[in-house]
């Protein structure tokens, strides 16, 4: 049943030119026009800030939050052991309930499947629940070409889709936005819109809903994406906030639900943790206004027609990489997006790919490779971080992404031959075996010092490291080694004195 | 050529003979089993939902038409949908008129009602959500979604007090639904705003001693 012929081979990527995961100019150039716009940093500072203390006030509320984390990144880690059995248990129960799973090897397969699946219901549109997985296969745009219109339903996608723009952030697609601006989107492209309609949120909410009420009622297709699926029981799970969700889930006649592979939890008692890690990260409430659960076709109640695309599109391929497969544990709840210093001024938009910020950076290159193109500009997203390590900290599934990204660092010199970084990296490894010559360059290195500004960094280095200095300062090495203070007499006092202090503070102990 | 699914699930055993990574127990530390209550159980739950913007009215189970026709009253609401399977008697304080739904009604005629009453199958006090699984009295999906008026009958005895406990009161196989206050949206400034495509006003009748 496998194509398993004696020595497994590395599975694709997702095949290039083929739906969003990669930009057409390198993070650093789209980062520094990004940076020249300062609505997109103010609304970013605002909105990150606001979601990061609602997300830590609401996390400090739960007493086991980090053994939630432990329980769900270990059942994220025993999904991925475990993949091919639970998702054969999820595709016999879905079908078992009267649902037809469908498998896609990558974008391009996955579009046509949805494609063929509307024009068979004879409808030439359908309406969406805001999705990642669709959004990474670039399915509105396949649909348009070839004579189906989509309509987005989440707020924010619509804003998007209606100004022809990409989305920014994975919760908040249209962060970028200020209300002014959805204003002028609405009454520009809203048919029979108020002309009158000022910028309140609350009365802008009420344009979406007047707009997309008529869509809801007639259109009788939707597509979905999942925030998760149960093997055990064949359960999908959508978890939404505006109840667009509820509407295209429960209220035409043919659902059809695109869905990443590695979505999929072994047991229905799992949401109970997913429930609680979720909402809590993403968006810093207790629950979501709304979570739909459905397990294949329910007679009487939503739609009788229910398709499940099962896509891969490079996912087996993060799978078949040792480290990086941990990627692949992401939830999409975005916390790492709102305490990411880089994403916050930069935004979205410079990561060029469906899923921006730090995830984005480590999941990008592993489903669709940074070496596809001369000068990739999947290649530059691993180094599009200070590896500050906020968001590891933040993460709900624990996906260590400081090491990720440096992994991924390594892969890239590894794979691009002779840089300037790597010949300096090479030279650094040569002289540290050395210890002679390391004491030498450490000396030399003081001279470094004369080069600096008077604030002690060094803007701009000689060649070949001015690809370094290029992107940042420097810091001037220091006026002495440690090597050198440690055999100094100064050094030695210190020591002492730091010695006679531990054994005083041992006696004190001792005696109480 | 073999078939898409014999090629991706192939792919994977590829990937993960290709790294293996060792057998994970899971750790299930975090809180389970919890009982707290009433009077807790009680308060949170209510807490909870007021911080959504739902509105509470506690009463107990031989107020429940009062409370009903008093929250559809209020509402101006003039004609209302219902489950089949609501009990009867919960009507008796509402003189308006009653649609029963039943599968044929459109999307268009739900969305002529003012109103839905229906009851729930369990609730979360910690995160204050009521939850729908379909049974008689609570309805499809579509009914409790269009009407712009959600008025839900939540019986104390069925809130847990957190969300393992919750779920684990839910059947898998029926459609379910999580209500956590009105529908809400912050995606305009990450404002957030009442109300947008789901009930704009969820109102909460809680029978203390059911």
């Amino acid at each position: 049943m496998s194509t398993f012929l004696g020595m497994p081979a590395p599975p694709p990527r997702s095949p290039y030119g083929t739906g969003n995961l990669r930009g057409d100019r390198a993070f650093p150039r789209a980062a520094h026009d990004e940076l020249g716009n300062e609505q997109l940093r103010r609304n970013l500072g605002r909105a990150t800030g606001t979601i990061r203390a609602k997300r830590l006030s609401v996390t400090g509320e739960l007493s086991d939050w980090e053994a939630l984390r432990d329980a769900g990144s270990a059942i994220k880690t025993d999904t991925m052991n475990r993949l091919p059995e639970l998702l054969e248990q999820l595709e016999r129960k879905v079908t078992e309930r009267g649902g037809t799973v469908h498998w896609a090897r990558d974008a391009t397969e996955a579009n046509a499947i949805v494609a063929r699946l509307v024009r068979a219901t004879g409808s030439d549109e359908v309406i969406k629940v805001k999705s990642m997985a669709t959004q990474e296969i670039g399915l509105n745009e396949h649909l348009e070409s070839v004579g189906i219109t989509p309509y987005e339903t989440d707020l924010a996608e619509l804003i998007v889709q209606l100004a022809d723009d990409k989305p920014s952030h994975i919760l908040v697609p249209a962060i970028h936005r200020n209300r002014d601006e959805i204003r002028q989107i609405f009454r520009d492209h809203i048919p029979g819109v108020d002309p009158d309609l000022d910028n309140a949120p609350a009365h802008l909410a009420a344009a979406a809903r007047g707009y997309l009420r008529e869509k809801f009622l007639t259109t009788k297709v939707a597509v979905s994406g999942a925030n998760f699926a149960v093997a055990e029981t064949g359960t999908l799970a959508v978890v939404e906030s505006e109840g667009n969700g509820r509407m295209c889930l429960t209220l035409p006649d043919t659902l059809i639900t695109v869905m990443g592979i590695e979505k999929v939890l072994p047991r229905y008692q799992d949401l109970e943790v997913f429930l609680q890690l979720l909402p809590r990260s993403s968006t810093g409430e207790r629950m979501n206004p709304y979570t739909s659960l459905w397990t294949g076709v329910t007679p009487g109640d939503g739609p009788q027609d229910f398709h499940l695309v099962l896509l891969d599109n490079g996912r087996t391929a993060a799978l078949a990489d040792a480290l990086g497969r941990a990627a692949l544990n992401c939830i999409r709840c975005s916390a790492c997006l709102n305490v990411c210093p880089v994403y916050e001024r930069t935004g979205g938009h410079a990561y060029g790919s469906t899923y921006p910020g730090p995830i984005g950076a480590v999941l990008t290159p592993q489903l669709a490779g940074m070496h596809a193109a001369k000068d990739d500009p999947n290649s530059s997203l691993p180094y599009a971080s200070s590896l500050c390590g906020a968001c590891f900290d933040a993460c709900p599934v624990k996906i260590d992404i400081p090491s990720l990204l440096v992994e991924l660092r390594h892969q890239h010199t590894e794979q691009t031959g002779v840089t300037p970084e790597k010949l300096a990296m090479k030279a650094a490894a040569a002289v540290m075996r050395r210890p002679a010559l390391y004491a030498a360059a450490q000396k030399a290195s003081a001279l470094g010092r004369v080069v600096a500004g008077r604030d002690g960094t060094i803007s701009r280095l000689p060649p070949p490291l001015s690809g370094w200095s290029d992107s940042r300062d420097t810091a001037a090495p220091p006026r002495e080694t440690f090597r050198s203070w440690f055999s100094s007499d100064e050094g030695r006092a210190t020591l002492r004195a730091a010695a006679a202090e531990r054994n005083s503070d041992h006696n004190e102990e001792d005696a109480t | 050529m073999s078939s898409a699914r014999d090629t991706v699930l192939g792919r994977i055993r590829d990937a993960l003979a290709l790294a293996p990574t060792p057998a994970v127990v899971v750790p299930r530390d975090y809180r389970t089993g919890r009982a707290l209550p009433d009077d807790e159980r009680l308060a949170l739950f209510t807490d909870r939902l007021l911080d959504y913007k739902a509105r509470v009215h506690l009463c107990t189970a031989d107020r429940t038409a009062e409370v009903i026709g008093e929250a559809l009253r209020e509402h101006g609401a003039r004609r209302i949908g219902v489950p089949a399977g609501l009990d009867a008697h919960w009507l008796t304080g509402y003189d308006g008129e009653v649609r029963e739904d039943h599968p044929d009604v459109s999307p268009a005629q739900l969305d002529t009602l003012d109103a839905v009453v229906t009851g729930s199958a369990a609730g979360c006090a910690e995160t204050g959500t009521i939850f729908l699984d379909g049974s008689p009295g609570q309805g499809r999906r579509a009914l409790s979604l269009v009407p712009d008026l959600h008025v839900c009958v939540v019986d104390l005895s069925t809130v847990a007090a957190g969300v393992p406990e919750a779920v684990a009161r839910l059947a898998p196989e029926r459609p379910t639904t999580l209500i956590s206050g009105p529908s809400a949206t912050s995606d305009i400034e990450l404002e957030r705003v009442e109300g947008v495509h789901g009930p704009r006003t969820l109102v909460a009748v809680i029978r203390t001693d059911a």
